[in-house]
């Protein structure tokens, strides 16, 4: 590269310049990343942050030429001075793992199941050291994993990936990622498949890896909590280029770019708690004579296994007056999902009463039952999957109506059309197929169908976890706007207390199958009683560096004491 | 919320709505669909209307033979040549393709419909249903495929048509039922059959509107071909005696009467192989171009 005039400065470990990804699809090329340009300096954290599609995954897969065939890559990517995608394969396969390396989203597919993971560490390292010896590379699996704070290292290298948690999986991964000393280390969205406890550890144990390691780190995220916790810089991406790139408190502080601030704008708050309560049509004491929507007593759903049964709720209660959000909230394998297909008739009632718009569940007759579905509308967290690919939106959408209501011809047209209009979707968008829409447009139609008949009670379930956080944003108002307009209901299911905040009114908190705490938004979330809540409410984070800093902090300071 | 956050979810630019586009003009665009559809137009015609095609070249009659001409080549009048009996081939592949047309589509009928009832019951229903028709498949599965047909054949005693698809049919649904049932059971799970349940909908419309639609594709390819592969069957168990019978004219018959020379009268094998090979290409293809017209992703 003799025109190249740059000094190279030596603090700059990745330099990615002007770096162009199409991929050639059926003869069409489509631009994934335009004229993307970053460099990550020695021990920092960079954070590549946008929402799916904007080209942030696929700029760090082509800087390992990890991208798919069909990919053409332009630009340069400059590495201990050389151009990486001048490599040749087997150079290029030298340097992953070695010199830099990747943690990816889902740890428990990324380990493999029949090998323990200390036989998975000693492999990576004795593939990249062929001098190692076995005994050696057993001391280093455990200095690794002491680094990244697995409980008893020597013990843990005896499991296999299923007798260890999410958390405890991802920091193996990280282990993994860090055995040879790479420069550089990748991480695909690290935590975006981790619980927010869970989260938390893998954060906290990135956050300390900077004061022992000497690997910078590129943090690919879509989530401006985990960037506000971990990152050092900020590079903002959309549609594959890069619209601003600065320190982060100076990005929170003052966004240059229109797109960061509606990006941090769209990041679900807390609304002002006067503002909810004119929200709601009929608060609370509308008199004793009115029945709960959905009353839920002493719950318990057993799941039937090969071994045993698998008790996923146990004893809950809870009811949902007419007109009123109550948030199940909840971390993965709390049963908040299963109290949910419960009052759907979807999971077995074990014991325990269940009474969904004043119909009981396994007493009054199977007929009865089916009656009362017609008042219940229900949204999924994948709108993908709830979708029936094979029929088109307004076939979706109408056929509640066609069933329950005996709407045929003209008049069934005329609702499907209205109700795609109630959610903001063009009326002419009913002979759409499902994968024709974007992910926030399919969310609409489920709303739509979920409230064709204008339902008592609607239940949805992790309905915006599946979108990005501008996309979640609208369908939140969308909700929260038809709620208000038709007054029904919602049992609404999540695990993101952000989320909880700018929408519901009451929150009931899941933990094992039990419940744990159950009261008012404000009560809940500013003063937890429980301590299950509490380390839930403190774990998710904030898009306000100064916030988490001075979080973990107080956590770090805890755990000394 | 501010503007650029709420166009991120509906592209201005791309608000209208789009042309309506059903099965048919998918399908009339596509060259794939009218191939095969123009050689199962000429297999039908054969079917309905065998003696007049067997006429073009003079010689229709399939049971006029001459011995003298035994396994002679194509002469004029004669474009295929002769069998080892003297008798016109042309006029026997054409003769024969009722009966090896109405045997492969029969068999795989009634295999496909005991399969998709039987399949979409255990793959729903799970538990007991499930097991006793998952026994009863290993049961079937484990026999072998021609020594059963002969079984059963031998003790119908009675060889039309109807029996021997019968015969085939019994040990042909056992595959496409496991099939349906682990279909059915992937899409089962499915949030929008869930959905669909939620929103209180019978179990009828639910199966025959979100579950079969969704499942039912692979089962289609494999029905396809098996229509081919049932035709060949047919021609082995004619080969050992148990199929049709002659003066019954089938492929299978013409083939298993051509194998023995096939070195001395390679015609005698390729003119009736062709016939078949093309009939279980024109099928296979049909299958392939409706499945992909059937799927709206494929559109």
């Amino acid at each position: 590269m003799t025109l190249d005039t740059r000094t190279t400065d030596p603090d700059v470990v990745l330099a990615v310049e002007d770096l162009h990804v199409e991929f050639v699809v059926e003869g069409r090329s489509h631009t994934a990343v335009r004229s993307a340009s970053w460099e990550l300096r020695r021990g920092e954290v960079l954070a590549v942050v946008g929402e799916s599609g904007s080209g942030k995954s696929v700029s760090a897969m082509a800087v390992l030429g990890l991208l798919p065939r069909n990919a053409r890559v332009t630009g340069h990517v400059r590495h201990g001075g050389r151009d990486l995608l001048t490599l040749a394969p087997r150079e290029l396969r030298a340097l992953r793992g070695a010199q830099i390396s990747v943690v990816f989203q889902d740890p428990s597919a990324a380990l493999d199941p029949v090998f323990t993971v200390g036989q998975q560490v000693v492999e990576v390292l004795r593939a990249h050291r062929p001098g190692m010896t076995r005994a050696e590379a057993r001391a280093r699996a455990v200095e690794l994993f002491t680094l990244v704070d697995l409980p008893d290292p020597e013990a843990r290298l005896r499991f296999y990936p299923h007798q260890l948690s999410g958390g405890q999986c991802q920091r193996v991964m990280i282990a993994m990622a860090l055995a040879c000393d790479p420069a550089v280390l990748i991480a695909d969205e690290p935590t975006t498949a981790l619980d927010v406890t869970v989260q938390q550890e893998v954060l906290d144990v990135l956050r300390a890896l900077r004061g022992r390691v000497e690997a910078s780190i590129v943090l690919i995220t879509h989530d401006m909590g985990v960037v506000a916790d971990l990152a050092d810089r900020v590079v903002v991406m959309r549609h594959g280029e890069v619209v601003e790139c600065a320190p982060v408190q100076e990005l929170f502080d003052a966004p240059r770019a229109a797109y960061t601030r509606a990006l941090l704008d769209a990041v679900p708050r807390r609304r002002p708690a006067d503002a909810r309560r004119a929200a709601a049509p009929a608060p609370g004491g509308t008199g004793a004579a009115d029945r709960p929507v959905l009353l839920v007593e002493e719950l318990v759903v057993e799941y039937r296994q090969r071994r045993g049964a698998v008790r996923a709720v146990d004893g809950v209660t809870l009811r949902v007056d007419r007109g009123e959000i109550l948030a199940l909230v909840g971390e993965s394998g709390s049963g908040k999902s299963t109290i949910g297909r419960c009052a759907l008739g979807l999971a077995p009632l074990t014991a325990g009463r269940v009474q969904v718009a004043g119909v009981q569940l396994g007493r009054d007759t199977p007929r009865a039952v089916r009656e009362s579905r017609k008042r219940v509308g229900v949204v999924f967290q994948n709108p993908m999957a709830s979708l029936n690919p094979r029929r088109t939106v307004a076939d979706s959408v109408g056929e509640p109506l066609y069933v329950h209501s005996g709407l045929r011809g003209g008049a069934l047209h005329a609702r499907t059309g209205a109700l795609l209009d109630s959610v903001e979707l063009p009326g002419g968008w009913g002979g759409r197929y499902p994968h024709e829409l974007s992910g926030g447009q399919r969310q609409r139609v489920a709303i739509a169908r979920a409230i064709a008949l204008d339902p008592e009670l609607l239940i949805a379930d992790e309905p915006t976890s599946a979108l990005d956080v501008s996309v979640q944003a609208t369908v939140l108002d969308l909700l929260a706007d038809i709620q208000q307009r038709l007054g029904f209901a919602c049992l609404f299911i999540t695990h993101d207390l952000a989320v909880v905040g700018r929408l519901c009114d009451r929150v009931a908190v899941l933990a094992g199958g039990r419940l744990v705490e159950q009261g008012r938004l404000e009560q809940v979330l500013d003063a937890p009683a429980d301590p299950y809540t509490r380390r839930l409410v403190a774990a998710a984070p904030v898009p306000d560096p100064r916030e988490q800093a001075r979080r973990r902090e107080l956590r770090l300071a805890g755990a000394m004491a | 919320m501010t503007g650029v956050a709420v166009t991120a979810d509906l592209d201005p630019t791309d608000a209208g709505a789009l042309p309506r586009r059903g099965v048919w003009p998918g399908l009339r665009r596509r060259a794939l669909f009218w191939v095969p559809v123009a050689g199962i137009v000429v297999l039908t015609v054969l079917t309905v209307a065998p003696g007049w095609v067997a006429g073009w070249f003079g010689n229709g009659d399939p049971r006029v033979c001459d011995l003298s001409s035994s396994a002679d080549g194509p002469v004029a009048g004669h474009p295929f040549g002769f069998d080892r009996q003297g008798c016109d081939v042309y006029a026997n592949v054409v003769h024969g393709t009722r009966a090896s047309l109405t045997v492969g589509l029969t068999c795989t009928l009634i295999a496909f419909a005991l399969a998709v009832l039987l399949g979409t019951l255990a793959g729903l229903r799970g538990g007991l249903a499930d097991r006793v028709v998952s026994r009863v498949t290993d049961v079937f599965l484990g026999f072998p495929f021609l020594l059963g047909a002969i079984v059963v054949l031998n003790s119908f005693g009675e060889r039309s048509v109807l029996s021997v698809s019968l015969a085939l049919a019994l040990f042909v649904w056992p595959a496409m039922a496991r099939l349906v049932r682990s279909s059915v059971r992937s899409v089962r799970d499915a949030e929008f059959v869930q959905a669909a349940r939620a929103m209180g909908f019978g179990t009828w419309r639910v199966v025959s509107r979100h579950v079969l639609p969704n499942a039912i594709g692979p089962v289609l390819a494999i029905a396809t071909i098996t229509v081919g592969q049932v035709i060949v069957a047919e021609s082995t168990l004619t080969f050992l005696g148990l199929g049709l019978r002659s003066p019954a004219i089938s492929w299978g018959l013409q083939l298993s009467n051509a194998q023995a020379q096939l070195q001395n009268a390679p015609h005698m094998l390729l003119f009736p192989s062709v016939f078949l090979a093309v009939t279980v290409f024109c099928l296979i293809t049909l299958g392939d171009v409706l499945r992909d017209a059937l799927d709206p992703r494929q559109r």
